[in-house]
This record gives structure tokens, sequence and C-alpha cells, in this order.
């Protein structure tokens, strides 16, 4: 069965037409790409699954779920956890108290008041294991906003996992990083359990075909191409006006 | 190290709390009470404004119904404290469910305006509303609080004695803010505070979260309002009013907001100014606005901010 289904889906902001009519759907466990040309309607596809901004038209499923006017958190709650294309962190806690936030939450205990935090012992362990596995450990107690960019991007996907989801939205998580910590990033969400079940927006092409098993095309708004990576490679539509060819209409912005 | 001298400088406090009493003029011992009663109106505000980040120009509803619920209770039905005090927190906490589930929809200036406008809206009912709350003389003659019963009923009628009963409530009221404060759901608000797109992302739902907020602050709110209507024996119409509101929002901003030490300075700072300044001057206003001013542009984190600056820069 598909565990994240878009049906119909269309987008329209004042007139201008995000996304027009798609549909999708990712299998459990499947590693999907989102590609396409800046303005193919990628991160307004994003955000509709994940419920930061609603649908003009279409439905959403999530594990047969109709989730379409559910909020964010309750989808987040059902297991739907996504990061953001720009850094959207807590910037005046510490990195631990970051990811501490996300822990506390899925083990519901997030509105105990009489312990201290710090007397939650697995919560604390939890949190720091997802540093260690993310490379911020060392950072644990500095302020995110003082961490470097890249390290801000790492602690993004740790928020993002330490909710413990079952399907995972990547919005660009390897944008602005330099090409090691690419690298390094890309390892991790490959190391990432077979069971999770992502979807990724992303413009690095090696990271886009070293991770999908499936990748999706849009353009203006629509799907023109769907499959595993060396059918998309070979769609001659798809070359054309995305991966070789120069696109023979100027991209829009965004 | 830090620690130890953390807990010695508490304990000192609390002693140097007690025996206050039999140090000072009886002048003193008032002015101690009122700044223990806007202390804890300053803290329950910073649970708001300094921990969660929502900025309520309203806070006076709270203090203020807390006020007119004891002297009603206490003129007509009992002044024991062990029904009124109660009374008092559930009127207040319900009067935060009802206004939070409006204003809680809105943030920014727009959550500003309506919990000011719930506030005003309250001052003018005890205004206009006179059988019930006295209009604008408001409820006068309430009687100093009784606690326990029958033969073990013992009345706070002296002031040293009411001083003791202020003294506790504070201390109960610091500890229990405290402790919400370092808990997970005190981390919660914090994460609020700083991004709450990114807290409903991780599957919080912010608004449960602020309006449990809205309702312990406003429960002790309406505790302030309580323990000062006992001391004055007066609930007026004032402690509705929109100054009122602005008065202790200026005790957090001049005293550090963030921090729970902090309200309880600038309560201090801001109930002691007029009674020094006033033997210089009569526009002690005037002094006050401009404490305020030189804090807003020098030092936005207020006395706590200072402090902390001053014991840093030495090595």
């Amino acid at each position: 069965m598909s565990q994240v289904k878009a049906e119909h889906l269309c987008k329209d902001y004042g007139g201008v037409t995000a996304l027009a009519n798609v549909t999708l759907a990712v299998e459990s466990g499947e590693r999907r790409a989102i590609i396409g040309p800046n303005g193919a309607g990628k991160t307004t596809l994003f955000k509709l699954i994940a419920g930061e901004i609603a649908p003009t038209k279409g439905r959403i499923h999530f594990d047969g779920h109709d989730i379409t006017d559910l909020p964010v958190h309750t989808r987040a709650n059902l297991g739907l956890s996504h990061t953001f294309q720009r850094n959207n962190l807590f910037f005046d806690l510490t990195v631990l108290e970051n990811v501490r936030l996300a822990v506390q939450h899925h083990r519901g205990i997030a509105g105990q008041v009489l312990k201290s935090v710090s007397g939650y012992s697995a919560v604390n362990a939890e949190a720091e294991s997802i540093l260690a596995r993310l490379r911020l450990a060392a950072q644990s107690q500095q302020l995110a906003r003082n961490l470097a960019y890249g390290q801000q991007r790492a602690l993004e996907v740790a928020l993002a996992l330490a909710t413990e989801p079952r399907a995972l939205l990547l919005d660009e998580p390897t944008a602005g990083m330099s090409p090691a910590e690419t690298i390094e990033m890309t390892r991790f969400i490959e190391s990432l359990p077979r069971s999770l079940t992502m979807l990724i927006v992303e413009h690095d092409m090696d990271v886009v075909f070293s991770l999908a098993d499936r990748i999706t095309v849009l353009h203006y708004g629509e799907v023109i191409a769907e499959g595993a990576p060396g059918e998309v490679r070979a769609n001659p539509l798809v070359q054309e006006i995305y991966l070789g060819a120069p696109p023979s209409v100027p991209p829009r912005g965004g | 190290m830090a620690r130890h001298w953390k807990w010695a400088a508490l304990i000192v406090a609390i002693l140097a709390a007690i025996v206050y009493p039999y140090a000072v003029r009886s002048y003193f011992l008032s002015l101690a009470i009122e700044v223990l009663i806007y202390s804890i109106f300053a803290m329950s505000l910073d649970l708001l404004l300094g921990y969660t980040g929502l900025t309520s120009f309203g806070h006076a509803a709270f203090f203020g119904l807390g006020a007119y619920i004891l002297a009603y209770t206490a003129l007509g039905l009992t002044d024991n404290i062990l029904v009124t005090v109660p009374l008092v927190i559930i009127g207040a906490a319900l009067l935060a469910l009802i206004i939070g589930f409006f204003a809680l929809r809105t943030s920014g200036i727009y959550f500003l305006m309506v919990t000011m406008a719930f506030a005003q809206m309250l001052f003018s009912i005890a205004i206009s509303w006179s059988d019930v709350t006295g209009g604008s003389d408001g409820l006068a003659g309430v009687p100093r609080p009784v606690i326990g019963v029958g033969a073990w009923a013992y009345t706070f009628d002296s002031r040293e004695s009411y001083y003791y009963l202020v003294l506790a409530f504070f201390l109960l009221s610091w500890i229990a803010l405290r402790s919400i404060v370092g808990s997970p759901f005190g981390a919660a608000l914090r994460g609020i505070r700083d991004n709450e797109q990114r807290m409903r992302a991780l599957g919080y739902n912010t608004f449960r979260y602020k309006m449990a907020a809205f309702v312990i602050g406003g429960a002790f709110a309406g505790l302030a309002g309580a323990l000062l209507t006992h001391f004055t024996q007066h609930a007026a119409p004032e402690t509705l009013y929109w100054a009122t509101s602005g008065q202790v929002m200026i005790m957090l901003i001049v005293g550090g907001v963030g921090t729970l030490v902090g309200p309880m300075l600038g309560a201090a700072v801001i109930r002691l100014l007029p009674t020094f300044v006033s033997s210089y001057t009569e526009r002690w206003e005037i002094v006050l606005g401009l404490v305020f001013i030189l804090f807003v542009l020098f030092a936005p984190r207020g006395i706590v901010g200072l402090l902390r600056r001053a014991v840093e820069k030495r090595p």
C-alpha cells in the first residue's frame, strides 16, 4: 500500500498556478526524489504534504487516512515529519535543547511540570545519541545560532528525525553545504533505516541519483516524468528541459 | 562552586525576609508587603511574556478579578483563605480560559490589543455595575483573612502576621513557577517563544500549550490581586485599569524579562522609586518614565542583564 499519496493536488497563489493537478504515490519504505527546475512547484508540493499550506484542490493521504484537512502538528503526530528549506531551528536554545524538544514530545512527557528537564535521563540520552549520529555531539551546549551553516543544516535533519517519523520529507537537505558536508549528509541519509519512507527535494543531482529509488520530475507545476533513476535519466523530455540541454523557456524564480 | 553561592544567597535572603519585620518601621513593612505581592504579579506575567513570548497587555484583568472575587466573598461569604484563595484562583483561571480562547488565535500586536480590550471591558463593567462592584468606589471594608476552622482559626490582623502570610504565598508561587519553567512543559514554552512554527512541525499543539501558560499566569495574577485586596482592605476598579497592566510590564522590563528574579527586582524598584523620589520632587512619574526609557534603550535585559554583564566582565 502506498504510504504517502497525493491526488490531483492544485495550488493557486492569487491566480498564479504553482501546482496543477499533481498525483503521486510513494510506497512504504520508498525513497522518492522530487526534482525540477526552479519554480517547478517542488517546495509547494512539499508544504502541501507537510501541512504548512492548504491545497486549492485535491486530497492528500497518509497510511490510508485522508490528512488533507489536518493541521501540521497532527500530521507530525501520525508520523509524517518534515525539514525546512531554510534553517528553521530554535536559534536561541542550545543544540541539545533543540533536539530534546522533539524527543520529549514523542515520548509523551512534554506536559510534565513537576520534574526538571535534566531529571529525564532517558530523554537526554536519546537526544545526545541523535546528535552523535549527526556529528553534533561536541556542539550540544552551543546556541543553535552560533553553529556553522552546515551544522545548522544537520540539526535541521536531527530535529525531524528525533520525532521518530515513519515518513520523512527532506526539503533540500544539502542546500548551501560544502562538497565535503554534502557527501557526509548524503551518506547519513543513506544510512537511515530502509523502513523509513523518504521524500527528498534536492538540486544536487549526485545526491538525487545516489539516494532515490524513484524520481518524480516536476515542470511548471505538473509531473512530466516518473520512474527509476535510469528511466528518468534516459527520458528525452527530462533531458531537454532539465538535465542537459538549456531550457527552452527561462525558469521562473523561487 | 557557583551553585553553593546561590544556595547560600537564597538562605540569607529567606532569613533576612523572616527577621525583616523586627528590623524596620511599619511603613517599610507595608512597602515590603506590596513588593512581595507585585513580585507574584510580575512573575505571573513573565511566564507569558518572558517564557512563552506572549505580550499580554491585559494582565490587570486577572489581578483585578482576583481583587473583586476576594472582596465580594470576604464581605459576603467568608474571609477564610482556605475558601477564598481557591475561589480566586479558579475564577482567574476561568477568565484566562475565556480570554485566551479568543486572544490566543492572534499574535503580536493583535494579541496585545485583544488582551487589553478584554481588561478594559472588565474595567468598565466594574465601574458601571455598581450594585455588585461598588462602582468607582470599589468594595471597601474588606477584612483581614482568617485561616483554619473553629478553635484552630487564626486571624492575620497584625501587619506583621499578614507580612508572613504574603511571604509564604510569595515563596510558594516562586517555587511553583520555578518548577514549571524548569520542567519539560517550561522547555516547550521556550520552544514556542523561539519558533512556534517549528514546534508545530515537531507535533506540538501549540495552542494548548499557550493556553495552559495563559491560565497558569492568570491564576497567579489573581492570587496577587486577592493578596493586595486583603492588605489595602479595598478592591478598587484601578486594579483592572490598563495602567495596572502597563505598570507590571514596566516592572518586568526594568527587572529583566525571562527570569524569575528579574520580576522581583523590577517590582521592588518600581514600588520603591516613588517613595524615595517623592522626597525630592513631586513629579516622581517623570523620573519613573525616564528610568523606563533608559532601561529600554541601554539595558533591554533589565537589572538582571546588567548584573550578568557585570559578573561576566570580572576575570
